[in-house]
């Protein structure tokens, strides 16, 4: 230890062991008590790959939905200037800090059947959210976009704007100075924030159980498994949270240049 | 003319103005020290910089309110700007492409281009991969590829290392001499601007401060800063005659002028003596030795007295004369290479 001369610092060392201990007790907890005997079993049983496939494909379509809606966000603060931007700004961010059960109530209100603009959808077009698929994609969109629109938002201000200078000199207009030049450039932030805004609507729990419910196969995605599996079959609530923990790790273990390395 | 502008933009604690024609295939250089408004003008006549009042005509087509992407120019950068995730062939490729050309086309244009550059062999080659010569001959190509009628270069040769500059200048220049449009070029870089100009536009303080031929300026400077970069000393005085009277000295000199002139004479044409000359020469004074400094073979010192001044002189005078900083010395300037011009 670099401390070695002069007295230990206890003062810092207890705590300190006791806040590692208290994140990875728990994990290593998690491993022991695991099943492995009967895990390939359990990792088949219907019940468990249904809502493993319900939670790769909605945390995969949100990711693209936090795309197409969110890239051009984070250019919008990033590379104008109007009134209200800042607001705006803090606005978007709302969805990081809120609660995540208040953003599923706040979707209710307004894209609920008797929401604002969910009561529209219904006369208009038929078509209502809560409760389907696409209102899990919903919830997972609305809390996981603020973690893409800030990466994507941080890669644009850190980017070189001579080179969108250069592009406009040869005649290219901002459509395509951003189409060619300004997303070429920043691929890495959008790519690291596609992948944190995937992991944060995967593990969506949340505003997804208060706007969708609990339906399996419809609206049960992992971690609502896992929380309804803990009251029945504590050994399938294990397997299911090994299957999120080793996406973390997977996930972790693939951004570890961008993040750890930038801070060890 | 092709181009013609008055360019005023103003800042908080700056003001550019100038007025600049260029001719069809004239290279026009914007020499100037750092901060002298040099890159704020080529900006401007880009459109990456708003004017704040003025005009930019192009060929009769009055273009200062269009915005970058909709004037017929090409731009070289400092530091040339390749799209790094673009191979040089499609950093060519892509201003055709904006101006409408299919990717055939644009290729094509751009092939033909790095083939006349000698840089066919480069053609997939990522801008991080290519030497600064090379990288800058695909900047050159960038910017030709949109047929441009006004080239702008901004410090094209200040990214290259000294051995390599030497060569891309002449080459530079040739290549300019082919283009048939207006050409503008920024530098503070005096050989660089001599080499490549036609006409030289010096700018100091965000105004023109003197403007002609490379010779004609190198031959009569008319700012310390012009002096300095061309080497000369330079005095402001009283013509009268074959006299021009600078504070208390008087210097002989070949041209004859009356009223406000100045005197401009190269530092080898300075003699120094320990004691005063016999003879007495004219243009003789007396100074003090404030600083020496190498300059190429010779040794340059430089004299505070009526009048600052610099002489250069041999090692070996600097031995025999022990010269040394602070030494009391006697000055002698010969009228026959001592001219003096209208100011």
């Amino acid at each position: 230890m670099k401390l070695s001369r002069g007295r230990v610092p206890w003062l810092l060392v207890v705590p300190a062991v006791v806040g590692m201990a208290f994140l990875v007790l728990p994990l290593a907890g998690l491993l022991i008590r695991a099943p492995w005997s009967t895990l390939p079993q359990r990792l088949s049983e219907p019940q468990v790959l249904e809502a493993l496939r319900l939670s790769l494909v909605t945390a995969s379509i949100a990711t693209v939905v936090c795309l197409v809606l969110g890239v051009p966000l984070a250019w919008l603060l990033a590379r104008t200037d109007f009134p209200g931007r800042r607001l705006l700004r803090a606005l978007v961010t709302v969805p990081l800090v809120l609660p995540p059960v208040v953003g599923g109530v706040a979707l209710l209100l307004v894209l609920g059947r008797r929401g604002l603009v969910g009561q529209w959808l219904e006369s208009a077009f038929g078509f209502s959210l809560p409760f389907t698929t696409a209102g899990v994609v919903v919830a997972e969109a609305f809390v996981a976009m603020p973690f893409l629109v800030i990466a994507v938002e941080g890669a644009l201000r850190a980017a070189d704007l001579r080179y969108e200078e250069a592009a406009a000199t040869l005649g290219a207009s901002r459509f395509t100075v951003f189409r060619r030049v300004t997303l070429p450039l920043v691929a890495p932030g959008v790519l690291a924030g596609a992948v944190l805004c995937w992991a944060r609507a995967l593990g969506e729990f949340g505003a997804t159980i208060t706007f969708a419910g609990n339906f399996p196969g419809r609206t049960q995605t992992m971690p609502l498994a896992v929380y309804l599996a803990l009251e029945t079959e504590p050994e399938a609530a294990i397997v299911l949270s090994l299957v999120l923990l080793a996406v973390s790790v997977v996930i972790l273990v693939g951004l570890r240049d961008r993040w750890l390395g930038a801070a060890a | 003319m092709t181009l013609s502008a008055r360019i005023v933009v103003q800042r908080p604690s700056f003001r550019l103005d100038l007025d600049l024609t260029v001719g069809r295939g004239e290279v026009v250089t914007l020499l100037g020290p750092n901060g002298a408004g040099k890159t704020t003008a080529l900006r401007a006549l880009a459109g990456l910089t708003p004017l704040t009042e003025g005009w930019i005509d192009l060929d009769g087509d009055r273009i200062e309110r269009r915005p970058a992407e909709r004037r017929p120019i090409g731009v070289v950068f400092q530091d040339y700007l390749l799209f790094p995730h673009l191979s040089a062939l499609d950093n060519v490729a892509f201003g055709p492409r904006c101006h409408g050309a299919s990717k055939a086309e644009a290729r094509l244009k751009a092939r033909e281009l790095l083939d006349r550059m000698g840089l066919s062999e480069f053609s997939s080659v990522r801008p991080r991969r290519l030497s600064g010569g090379q990288a800058q001959r695909v900047a050159l190509a960038r910017a030709l590829a949109v047929e441009p009628r006004l080239l702008l270069l901004d410090e094209p040769l200040a990214a290259l290392d000294a051995h390599t500059r030497l060569e891309i200048r002449s080459e530079l220049r040739r290549r300019l001499t082919g283009f048939d449009g207006a050409t503008v070029l920024v530098t503070h870089d005096p050989l660089d601007a001599m080499v490549l100009a036609d006409r030289l536009v010096v700018i100091e303080n965000g105004t023109v401060v003197q403007e002609g031929s490379p010779a004609e300026i190198a031959r009569r400077p008319r700012t310390d800063y012009v002096a300095r970069l061309v080497g000369l000393n330079l005095y402001r005085g009283e013509g009268d005659g074959d006299r021009v009277r600078v504070g208390d000295l008087a210097f002989t000199t070949e041209e004859h002028v009356t009223g406000p002139a100045f005197v401009a004479f190269p530092p080898r044409a300075v003699a120094l003596y320990r004691a005063r000359p016999d003879g007495s020469p004219r243009n003789l004074w007396e100074g003090r030795i404030d600083g020496i400094e190498r300059h190429g073979d010779n040794i340059r010192v430089h004299i505070d007295g009526p009048v600052a001044v610099a002489a250069d002189v041999t090692p070996a005078a600097v031995a025999e004369l022990d010269l040394t900083p602070g030494r009391e010395i006697w000055v002698a300037v010969k009228a026959t290479e001592t001219h003096a011009y209208p100011a």
